[in-house]
Formats: C-alpha cells, structure tokens, sequence
C-alpha cells in the first residue's frame, strides 16, 4: 500500500490550508460549477479571459484537501497565461492523472513545466481520489470552452 | 437467549483478512454488509450441484431450483411476518422495490396535484421516483421536517398528511441512524386516508420486523445489507394493493397468457417477476434470514444498541469538542450507524487516514443531499456497526480518528 506521504506532500497541504485565489468574479467573468458525486464535493470556477489570456481565476466552493489544493495550484498555474498554454497545462496535468499509456505518450510531446503541480503525481496511486484531484481541472476545462465560444 | 457474538463474528471468513499486517475493521455495513459462510456455501452448493431454472422446465433439477427459490421467498415472509408469501417479490435491489411502487401503484393512483408527503431524511431512492412523478404529472411533495438531534419533528404531522394519498418514510435514516416510530406514522397515515410506505432497508436487517404489527402497505428491503449477496431485493406489498395495480415490466414468467392483440398478468408474486430472477441469490438470502433467526433479531437488535452506547461515548471521551455526532445521541432512539465531523477535516480525508489502519467507512452524501444540506455539511464520515462488530473495532476506529487529527493538525 503507498504512504500516505506519496498523497499529502507538503505542497499540496500548504494549498490546503492557504489556498490561493479563493472568491468569485463578477460577470463578464464565466461561472462553471462541478459536483464529484462520490463525495459530495462542489466547486465553482470563474474565468475572466482577455486578448486571448486568462486574466483572472477565481474558485470558490467546499471540499477535500485533494480537490481544493488542486485547485488552488490550478488557479496559481493558469493565472495570467495565454489560452492555448493553459489548454496544454489541462492537458499535461490529466495526462498525469491517468492511469493509461495512450493519453501519456500523446501529452509527453508538449513539454509542459507543471511545477508544483508534480507533487499531486502520488494522487495516481489512489484512483479513488484522482477524481477529487481532476474536479476544478474539469471545470475549468468547461470555463475555457464557455468563454472562448 | 443470549448469543455469543465472539462465535458469531468468526461465522465472517473475511472478517479475518489481514491486509499490511492490520486486520479489517469493517463499519460500512449500512452500506453493505459482509456474509456469513452459511450464505457463501448455501449459494455454491446451488451453483455446484442444483443449479437449474425456476417455473419453466419440468425435470427434477428444474422441480428442485424451483422449490429451493420459493422455500428462500417463503423464509423472507416469516422474517417480516408476512401474512402471505405470495405478497413477497424478489426485485433488482431496494431502489427496485421503491421504484415498482411509484411506477405502478403510483401512476395508476396519482395525478396532477395530488400529494405525497416524505420525510427530510429520506434516501434519494425514496425521493428522486417522486421527484420523477413531479415533473411527469404534476404531484405535490410535502416533507416531515426534522428536529435538531435528528429526529423526525411530528408537531405538523396531521397538518402535512391532510389530503395526502401517500406517506412514503425510512424506518431508520441511513445518515443519521435514526429509528422512526413507523407504526405510528403508518397509522397517521391511514387516518388521513393515505397508503403508508415503509423503506425499510437501514431496519429490517438490524431488529424484528413484523409487518402486520406496523401496519405499512408496502416495504422495500434490500438484500446485500442483511448478510445476503448482492443483486436482489425485497418488495413486500399487502396482497390486494399488489392485485390491484398494473404490472412493473413485461416479459417472461409474468403472463398467464400472450395474445397477438394482448396479454394476461400471472397471479402473484410472478405479476412482478419478469424474466428469469436472481435466482442463486435469492437462496442465498434465504440462508441469511435463517443464519439472522439463528442468532436471533432481538439479541442483534440488543447487541447494536450496546454497540452504539459504547461507540459513542468512546468518540465523545477520547476526542471530545473535535467529534460532532449527527443524530440521537441516546442509544436507544437509533440503531449503531454514526455520522459524524471531525473537526473541520472534510470526510473524504478522514477516510484516507482511517484506511491506513484498515478501517473502513463511508465518506460522503450517503445518497441523501437535502439531508446534507439541513445539516450544513457536504459530507460527513460513517462508521456503521453489525452484528459481527464489536468493542476492538470501536476502538481501532478512535485510535485511527486520532491519528487523523494529529494528521492533519495545523
């Protein structure tokens, strides 16, 4: 069985306790809101996107230390970033979260710098919590496609 | 009597499965409960040396499978004090059950605003068929609210249930634990002029049930939590409701006759019993309800009682203002399912903890959400306790609760 180590790094308790970019953003900024069924988690995402850039990110909404710390670093990794990087930065992160090997081999090529985000890796050897880990990801996946409709 | 629950946990093979040198600690039993060997090998011995279909071909094996599925449906019957077997339907699971009621009974009797009154802590399987049945025709849903130690708040019962054709309610809450007075509601229920509809997957596999005694028109019951196999569960409805509504799905076995313009239902209990059943299973239940009369429902009933006084006053002495129990906290209002928060640590990381040390609960909504939300919380953790449970497991699940709250201390 994998420690508990290899799920809660420091890092990823760090975002736990003091997440980043918590609150909300007023409209034109785009609202998406996930539920993880298994747990009851929600989370609200806003995206506020100009001249083919996130310009701002907020999230709000309630969950565990996996799905808020990742949100948290989501927030901090995207902020600020043109589109198509954050595009990639979604891909190579749920790259990651998978188990296969198709979808590793194809995201490899973009060569992306997850940073702190690496720390979520052990998340893999829990695939009960890959789901908390992947929730604002998907949610902001839905943002992404909302506001560049 | 009293019954030796030392012996009774070793009637559990996988009770004694180690894994990384930590026995299991099993407190998801509201969730499913594991089985007793009795039940493991009534259901290989059918599968080794009797396996046939039922009310279909007429050699011995077929003659025999037959008997053994209707002496299981039989042996439901008497648990539940079922006034006639025939009345006992084998269905998917419990969600089944609930779901026959609302789809027959229901669209047979309801139409646009007429009303059926729940309680707030219902499992969605006895919420969501109704919700269905709002935006299908237009019925009303009135809910029993609850008090603030979780108890159902019956001040406005006889308010709610005016001109109310369905009281549908758990006989106890599957959060909180709760045991609802259900012969009294069931006969609120009659004096307003409503059918009553007992749920009641949480009691019957913890205490005696009798049906005649508490005066429901219909009980749904699931299998799985009562040391029976998954894959099955129970509707019982009286026998002239069951008569008097159209049937639930079409096929095989529940015809008398098939025309080219037309069909005739079979008699019950094969009116609901399309297609070929879960037969393996049902005998496996079967042997549950007997291994359950072995040890007695009382002495059960008794031993969780015990368990759920000293579960709780374990977790209130050994992690005082950092544990808040959901629910009755007086043991003898609720059966031993524990929902609770650890501090402010979310449910799902407790359970992360807890597994360290082989203990296994339940994080989450537990199927139902506007209970959730009544209480504030998305989620609470479960530790729900069995027959098979005893102190060691309360313990090993403080040890592991406290390690959770050095874990994640700030």
């Amino acid at each position: 069985m994998p420690g508990l180590e290899d799920l809660y790094r420091e890092i990823i308790l760090d975002h736990y306790r003091s997440p980043r970019n918590r609150g909300e953003l007023p409209p034109p900024a785009v609202r998406t809101e996930g539920h993880n069924p298994l747990c009851g988690d929600e989370i609200q995402v806003y995206l506020a996107v100009q001249n083919g850039f996130v310009s701002d990110v907020k999230i709000s909404g309630q969950g565990c230390s996996i799905s808020q710390s990742s949100a948290s670093m989501m927030s901090a990794a995207v902020k600020g970033k043109p589109i198509a990087e954050v595009r990639s930065i979604v891909r190579c992160f749920k790259s990651m979260m998978t188990i296969e090997e198709d979808s590793e081999t194809e995201a490899q090529d973009e060569k992306v710098k997850l940073g702190d985000l690496e720390a979520l890796q052990g998340v893999v050897k829990f695939p009960v919590r890959i789901k908390c880990a992947t929730l604002a990801w998907n949610t902001l996946l839905q943002g992404l496609d909302e506001a560049t409709a | 009597m009293s019954t030796d629950f030392i012996k009774v946990r070793q009637d559990f093979p996988v009770l004694s499965r180690v894994i990384n040198g930590k026995t299991l600690v099993y407190l998801d039993s509201a969730n499913t409960s594991q089985k007793p060997r009795v039940v493991i090998d009534a259901m290989t011995a059918f599968l080794q040396h009797d396996y046939a279909p039922i009310n279909r071909s007429g050699y011995q094996m077929a003659s025999e499978a037959t008997d053994l599925y209707e002496g299981a449906r039989i042996a439901v019957a008497k648990f539940i004090n079922a006034p006639n077997a025939n009345e006992v339907i084998f269905t998917k699971n419990a969600t089944e059950a609930l779901n026959l009621i609302v789809r027959t009974w229901g669209l047979a009797n309801l139409k646009r605003g007429d009303i059926v009154v729940l309680t707030h802590m219902e499992h969605h399987a006895n919420m969501v068929p109704w919700h269905m049945l709002v935006a299908e025709i237009g019925i009303e849903l009135r809910f029993i609210p609850i008090t603030p130690d979780g108890q159902l708040d019956l001040s406005t019962l006889d308010e709610l249930l005016i001109d109310a054709k369905v009281l549908s309610f758990t006989s106890m809450s599957n959060v909180l634990g709760t045991i609802t007075p259900a012969k009294l509601l069931c006969d609120a229920a009659h004096r307003a002029g409503a059918i009553a509809i007992v749920d009641g997957c949480q009691s019957v596999p913890h205490m005696v049930t009798d049906i005649q005694d508490m005066g429901a028109d219909f009980l749904a019951f699931s299998s799985h939590k009562m040391c029976g196999p998954s894959g099955l569960g129970v509707l019982w409805g009286r026998q002239q409701l069951l008569e008097s509504m159209p049937p639930y799905m079409g096929g095989g076995n529940m015809i008398a006759d098939v025309r080219l313009d037309g069909f005739t239902c079979a008699e019950l209990p094969a009116k609901y019993e399309a297609g070929t059943p879960p037969i393996t299973e049902a005998i496996g239940l079967g042997a549950a309800v007997a291994y359950l009369n072995d040890v007695g429902m009382v002495n059960v009933q008794n031993h969780e009682t015990e368990m759920a006084s000293y579960a709780i006053d374990q977790l209130t002495k050994r992690l005082g203002d950092d544990i808040v129990i959901h629910g009755p906290t007086n043991p003898e209002l609720r059966g031993a399912t524990l929902s609770f928060a650890l501090k402010n640590i979310h449910p799902h990381d407790v359970s992360q903890i807890l597994d360290q040390s082989n203990v296994c609960v339940r994080a989450g909504h537990h199927c139902a959400k506007p209970l959730m939300r009544l209480l504030g919380v998305n989620a609470t953790v479960r530790a729900s306790f069995y027959l098979y449970n005893n102190h060691q497991d309360a313990d090993s699940l403080c040890d592991a609760l406290e390690q959770a709250r050095e874990f994640f201390s700030v």
